[in-house]
């Protein structure tokens, strides 16, 4: 007991004078010139100051002798390393007591960044990673196999955060009644001022975000509307649901664009808009039905262009990714890439051994809000959002990478796909145990969670499909997550009535938000991360916010 | 051989009369009369062949027409039914299942008060003689203070017997249970769940204490298979059910959640 007791007092006392010696160092080398102009200042004090911090090492380097046995080498040569791999500055030998903070600090330094950015950082190769969470040596010791020691060069991989940060929800701001039915789908728009909702009573019902009222109601379709999406320029929002119909609204008006675009000969789906970058008139749109096919539409013509027949049963699930590929799952249990232009199969990618529910693209959030984010930048042509909405693409897709694709499957696994390279899987996931409903992509795309059956939410990583970690608190199924803005956050609704939010930091639940009399069947985090909106089978919708 | 082929073997042989479609076709449309008039002037047991035959008829006619109707009407589309389900629950063979029960709050309350809206609100009263059964004890069979009960009870998982000496009620083995049939009046389906404990027993409160279930008695019964759900995400997993037969003369529990 007296070691431990002992030795916290030390760390204690330690982590104030290592901070100050990294600083020290990084300082030494900028500003060499400035401290010899400082020496003609008075002699007699620095020379005191300076025996007392050679006591001090002496004392210190006294310590960490004895406690090297038992904790490993005081000192490590590490170097940083971007997502890729790529080095950036040199090796440099830090103490082994160096704290995250004091890290990012470095590496800003190193990066010449004017503005200090936050950057997550972690040890090791891509099968066995740790998070540098207090220092360096208390993640080497995470690692399952002791490989480094004070010999080798330890690899530092940094991972930007977002510049901002989103409040988690707390509370149920309030509750809006008028859905007849259950509600089954939410959408907010993309720059975070709207919200509709689709429901089992047949009416889209659009939401005044700002005080919390009833905007428009939009009839049209005669059975239950099962999605519900808006355009990425905001202005139209676009409907699918048991009547085989599409129909296209106009957001500000709340009237139906033309005549419903009909055609399939079963259920709707899924819908996903053509990316704002290719096309700022948000003419294409591309649908997913139960008749074993997916169609691509011209909105404003009402005519379906094209027809990507090939599956073999009912598709669950279709993107329209930013590489000129549609992605489609399928009850089939392949999942199909077409060429968006010609609309023919260019990939089909095969490995669930049961129906595929659903799929997730590593842009899907920039794809969604194209040219808005949390800078509400004003814009004063198409022409500025579309050159905006590329910018923030390329910038999403990482240097080499191309879009990477997550699927889940009734065979409670998952597969990560580079569709655009090969048709061979990245990783294969296990760990669930009941079928999984739904994956989302972070908006930042490092990792992805997948909402299962079995009760459980899993994080994995976004590159490898490294398993990371279980959520485990609700006791229904979990039917829909959604991500914050700014990727720390999580939300989840489920059978069991409840929403629950989940730090991805601490990997802990933060809160339980009870309210709804019965399932949560739709969940939805604003883009600008302000509000969450959940829709129920209680036929209410709720807005919680800070 | 059969003997009546003469007839198509005639016709095969020389052919019809030349106007035998003319003739046939005018017998046809002639038929409607004769079947009118059989229809009007049979009589007794004729006419009984005559309706029965002719209703099978007439139904295989209508349901002719109604095909056709069918066939030929332009389909509208459906109108939609209730009990919305999202996309991803489709096809998917769930079990129905209802709201989440009252909140634990009122729960609570209507505990604490007492009241509980039953679906059966009146028992008829037992005597004490219809309970209980007098066992004779002693070596003379002189002492009478045992008592045999002669209905169905539920008896814990840690009950010990008592010293014979000092145990004055008998539950006998045979007519303990452990599990009820208990109905969701809601779902409409019945479940076979386990009986926690004997809340109240309508005819005394010693018989509450003793466990004996008779017809109106209230059981708590275990219904986490169910999967219900409180407001703030806990699983429910004990629910009062009131008991609507009697258990002692049918040999099995039947009771009603209740919600």
């Amino acid at each position: 007991m007296e070691k431990v007791v002992k030795r916290a007092k030390v760390n204690e006392e330690d982590e104030v004078h290592t901070s100050e010696k990294v600083l020290d160092q990084v300082e030494k080398d900028h500003k060499q010139k400035a401290k010899n102009l400082d020496t003609t200042k008075d002699n007699n004090e620095d020379a005191k100051e300076e025996q007392k911090k050679e006591e001090q090492k002496k004392e210190e380097q006294n310590k960490y002798k004895e406690e090297e046995k038992e904790e490993g080498p005081s000192e490590y040569l590490i170097m940083f390393q971007n997502a890729e791999g790529e080095p950036v500055g040199d090796q440099i030998m830090l103490d082994s007591r160096t704290t995250k903070r004091n890290l990012v600090s470095l590496l800003n330094t190193f990066l010449e960044n004017e503005e200090k950015l936050p950057y997550s950082l972690y040890i090791g190769d891509e099968t066995n990673q740790s998070e540098v969470r207090s220092s360096i040596l208390d993640s080497v010791k995470e690692l399952p196999n002791a490989k480094y020691n004070a010999e080798t060069v330890i690899p530092i991989i940094y991972k930007p955060e977002a510049m901002f940060r989103v409040r988690p929800i707390t509370r149920a701001s309030t509750t809006l009644e008028g859905h007849t039915e259950a509600i089954l789908a939410t959408n907010f728009s993309p720059d975070g001022k709207n919200l509709a909702t689709g429901s089992g009573d047949c009416t889209v019902r659009i939401w005044d975000i700002f005080t919390e009222t009833p905007h428009h109601t939009l009839e049209g379709h005669t059975d239950w509307v099962f999605f519900v999406c808006f355009s990425p320029d905001c202005k139209r929002i676009a409907s699918g649901g048991k009547d085989k119909k599409i129909i296209i609204w106009d957001a500000k008006k709340g009237e139906m664009i033309n005549k419903p675009l009909s055609g399939h000969k079963d259920y709707i789906t899924s819908l996903s808009w053509e990316p704002f970058f290719k096309n700022s008139e948000c003419r294409y749109l591309v649908s997913s039905s139960k008749d074993q096919t997916c169609k691509i539409w011209d909105t404003i013509t009402g005519v379906p262009l094209k027809t990507l027949k090939g599956h073999t049963d009912h598709v669950t699930k279709v993107i329209w990714g930013g590489e000129d590929l549609i992605y489609s799952a399928s009850r089939d249990t392949t999942i199909k890439c077409w060429n968006a232009k010609k609309g023919k199969l260019a990939r089909e990618l095969k490995g669930h051994g049961h129906w595929v529910n659903t799929l997730a693209l590593s842009t899907d959030y920039v794809l969604r809000t194209s040219c808005f984010d949390h800078t509400q930048k004003e814009f004063s042509s198409t022409k500025e959002m579309k050159q905006y909405a590329l910018e923030r693409y390329n910038k999403a897709m990482s240097k080499k990478g191309h879009e990477r694709l997550v699927s889940g499957s009734d065979d409670y696994t998952l597969f990560l796909w580079e569709p655009y390279i090969s048709k061979k899987p990245i990783a294969r996931m296990t760990g669930h145990q009941q079928l999984i409903n739904q994956v989302v992509f972070s908006p930042d795309g490092q990792f992805f969670v997948s909402a299962s059956f079995d009760q459980s939410i899993k994080l994995w990583d976004g590159k490898s499909g490294k398993f990371m970690h279980t959520f485990r608190a609700h006791v229904g199924r979990v039917y829909q997550v959604a991500w914050s803005a700014d990727s720390r956050l999580l939300v989840s609704g489920s059978k069991d009535t409840t929403l629950k939010v989940w730090d991805m930091k601490r990997k802990k639940l933060m809160f339980d938000l009870p309210g709804h009399a019965d399932e949560v069947y739709a969940v939805d985090w604003s883009p600008d991360g302000e509000k969450v909106a959940s829709g129920s089978k209680d036929k209410r919708l709720r807005i919680w916010k800070n | 051989m059969p003997q009546g082929d003469y007839i198509e073997l005639h016709t095969k042989r020389n052919g019809r009369r030349l106007d035998h479609e003319e003739r046939s076709r005018k017998r046809e449309a002639r038929s409607k009369h004769l079947i009118a008039k059989n229809a009007k002037y049979l009589r007794g047991v004729k006419a009984k062949i005559f309706a029965k035959e002719r209703y099978k008829e007439k139904v295989e006619m209508r349901k002719m027409i109604k095909a056709h109707e069918e066939k030929d009407a332009t389909v509208k589309d459906k109108q939609k039914t209730d009990g919305a389900i999202p996309a991803y629950l489709m096809d998917r063979d769930e079990v129905n299942r209802t709201k989440v029960l009252s909140n634990m709050i009122k729960q609570k309350r209507k505990e604490k008060a007492g009241k509980w809206q039953l679906p059966l609100e009146k028992v008829k009263p037992m005597s004490e003689a219809e309970m209980f059964k007098v066992v004779k004890t002693g070596k003379r069979k002189r002492k009478a203070y045992k008592r045999m009960i002669n209905k169905v009870t539920f008896v814990g998982d840690n009950f010990t017997r008592k010293p014979p000496k000092f145990e004055r009620f008998i539950r006998p083995t045979g007519l303990r249970f452990k599990k009820a049939h208990v109905t969701h009046p809601e779902l409409k389906t019945t479940f076979c769940l386990e009986i926690i404990g004997v809340k109240k027993n309508p005819q005394s409160a010693l018989y509450s204490t003793l466990g004996v279930i008779t017809k109106g008695t209230l059981i708590e019964v275990n219904v986490s298979e169910l999967g219900l759900v409180t407001q703030t995400g806990k699983i429910v997993w004990g629910k009062y059910a009131q008991v609507t037969n009697n258990p002692e003369m049918d040999g099995c529990i039947n009771a009603v959640l209740l919600v």
